[in-house]
């Protein structure tokens, strides 16, 4: 039996309470929040850690003497720690603290400048972000190395027979999300990475989308480098992590430079400080790396294998009340994929529908979703996203339908 | 009619509605009577450019009034700017720039004064005094 069949047991009533937020009104209407993919609710530890840390131990970390500043270094680093174990790093200075999922991928790109040359390759899916997109055309244009992209199939899937093609010696980096955040679709990453490896080539995966949803085992997936953002994790906005193998960790030179990420200084020359503090310059977000570790506890206490297959039943459920609404399309509706829903009504603009939904207390997300390519492929200015969390109810599912029924009345 | 009659007028019209989903159904209707813009002004040199809808945006003097043509493919838009046009459309240029905008809270639609409503309202009207301003610099110009 797969994980998602399993019973879920989670107690949806009690984990609502914890997230104060989801008490409010919209509009004179209940909140309903289905935007979980562009960024999560915070439940009420996460929040408590944030005003403990300030409340009673903010000080500068990996400095001072002082027991104020050991405190908060010793939480910082039991943070890294909890997120090596989360994602199952082999080491704990293979998690480096970044601002998110951009600045992790910025950095790996900015760092394959020096390993790159002239006519080398790079492969990008098109399923991707703009900001997984644009660090590496810049890459291209300062080393004269080509971008690839592996196309999109009808269903939303990743072409996989291209992607074999594309691949060579030439090629240096492949870079593709886990989870498309426009469409929900899991990407079969594991085979990706594998058939990269063959011909040399590191894999880094934005797991932006991916790891609300899946507990990521960067060893198992045999990731040379894996990026997240706290705040889509129930966590804090301006923190996240890249994991990296040590060995490209090393092979990579430092992002930026400041304090914190040196060993020593003279006018003549400055050696860099070991991992993972060489690509930590300055003082970082210590307060949300912290947070970050609740938050990452929080969702374990919960269990994975409980989220998911809870998000699953709501996904089928939204899924199937949905497609009952006729001239309603769904885009890559497929199996494998995270209870996202991208959609829109037929001859109906997905922002008539967003601002009707939003009246209604709903918030959905409505545009391109920072994936423009995708929509340029199925011809359409953008669709209507709801995305779902474990916090989501049936019921609001319903008030989802129900505003979508409104909203075609109205508009049609 | 002045700008500002015609602004109150709206602001009544307005009023007569109970809840928003009376005055979105209002605006609704007014975007599927929208006149049509000539095709031939429907590029992407006309467009306002965001990142929800599409608007494009035409416009050109008769006399000295300036007359504007409009469309967007998203209905509540082409109501939104049903009544801008009806608001700034056959003015004079300096008084479409002297025009102030408070009508646009007291008829309810303030939330699409959001700059996260990318090409909403802030930007169409910026196009729309845009327009009237390069119209009354050129007429300055030729006087």
């Amino acid at each position: 039996m797969s994980a998602i069949e399993k019973r879920q047991n989670l107690d949806i009533t009690t984990i609502r309470k914890q997230f104060p937020i989801l008490n409010r009104k919209v509009n004179g209407y209940p909140l309903v929040y289905l935007d979980n993919a562009a960024t999560s609710q915070k439940p009420q530890m996460v929040i408590d850690a944030i005003v403990d840390y300030y409340t009673n131990y903010n000080a500068n970390i990996h400095r001072g003497v002082h027991s104020l500043s050991q405190e908060a270094t010793d939480a910082y680093e039991q943070a890294r720690k909890k997120l090596q174990q989360h994602f199952n790093a082999a080491k704990t200075h293979e998690i480096i603290f970044t601002s998110g999922t951009t600045h992790g991928i910025n950095l790996v790109a900015n760092g394959f400048t020096t390993l790159l040359k002239a006519g080398d390759e790079i492969i990008v899916s098109a399923l991707e972000h703009h900001s997984n997109i644009v660090p590496w055309q810049m890459l291209c244009e300062r080393t004269n190395a080509r971008l690839l992209v592996i196309p999109m199939l009808p269903d939303g899937t990743l072409d996989i027979d291209a992607y074999d093609k594309l691949l060579s010696p030439k090629t240096k980096l492949v870079f593709v999300n886990h989870i498309s955040n426009a469409l929900g679709v899991i990407n079969p990453i594991q085979s990706i990475i594998q058939k990269a490896h063959e011909f040399g080539a590191a894999v880094l995966i934005d797991g932006a989308q991916s790891c609300a949803h899946i507990k990521p085992d960067v060893q198992a997936i045999d990731a040379d480098f894996y990026v997240a953002s706290a705040h889509k994790m129930c966590g804090p906005t301006g923190v996240g992590i890249l994991y990296g193998k040590e060995a490209w960790l090393r092979k990579l030179p430092p992002y930026q430079g400041g304090g914190e990420m040196i060993a020593e200084v003279t006018f003549e020359k400055t050696t860099y400080a070991d991992l993972p503090h060489k690509f930590e310059a300055g003082t970082p977000n210590i307060c949300g790396g912290i947070a970050f570790g609740v938050a990452v506890d929080y969702l374990n206490s919960l269990g994975f294998e409980n989220i998911e297959a809870y998000e699953t039943k709501l996904l089928h459920y939204v899924t199937d009340k949905l497609k009952s609404i006729s001239g309603l399309k769904i885009y890559g509706d497929i199996a494998e994929k995270t209870a996202v829903i991208s959609f829109n009504l037929e001859g109906i603009h997905p922002y008539d529908v967003g601002s009707i939904l939003d009246k209604l207390g709903i918030a959905v997300r409505t545009g391109h979703h920072c994936a423009q390519p995708i929509m340029d492929y199925f011809k359409i200015p953008g669709t209507v996203r709801a995305s779902f969390s474990f916090y989501n109810t049936m019921e609001e599912v319903d008030s989802l339908v129900s505003a979508v029924i409104k909203a075609k009345q109205m508009l049609a | 009619m002045q700008i500002k009659e015609i602004q109150e007028e709206i602001v009544d019209e307005f009023s007569m509605f109970d809840d928003w989903m009376q005055r979105y159904e209002y605006m609704i209707s007014l975007g599927k009577s929208l006149p049509l813009i000539d095709p031939a002004y429907k590029t992407d040199d006309h467009l306002i450019k965001g990142c929800q809808s599409k608007v494009w945006v035409h416009a050109e003097m008769d006399s000295d009034l300036v007359k504007f043509t409009a469309d967007s493919d998203a209905i509540i838009t082409k109501g939104i700017i049903a009544i801008l046009l009806r608001v700034f459309s056959n003015q004079k240029p300096k008084d479409i720039l002297e025009a102030d905008m408070d009508f646009i809270d007291q008829i309810g639609l303030k939330e699409h004064l959001s700059p996260t409503r990318a090409n909403g309202l802030v930007s169409m009207i910026k196009q729309l005094k845009l327009y009237a301003l390069a119209f009354e610099t050129k007429r300055k110009q030729n006087t």
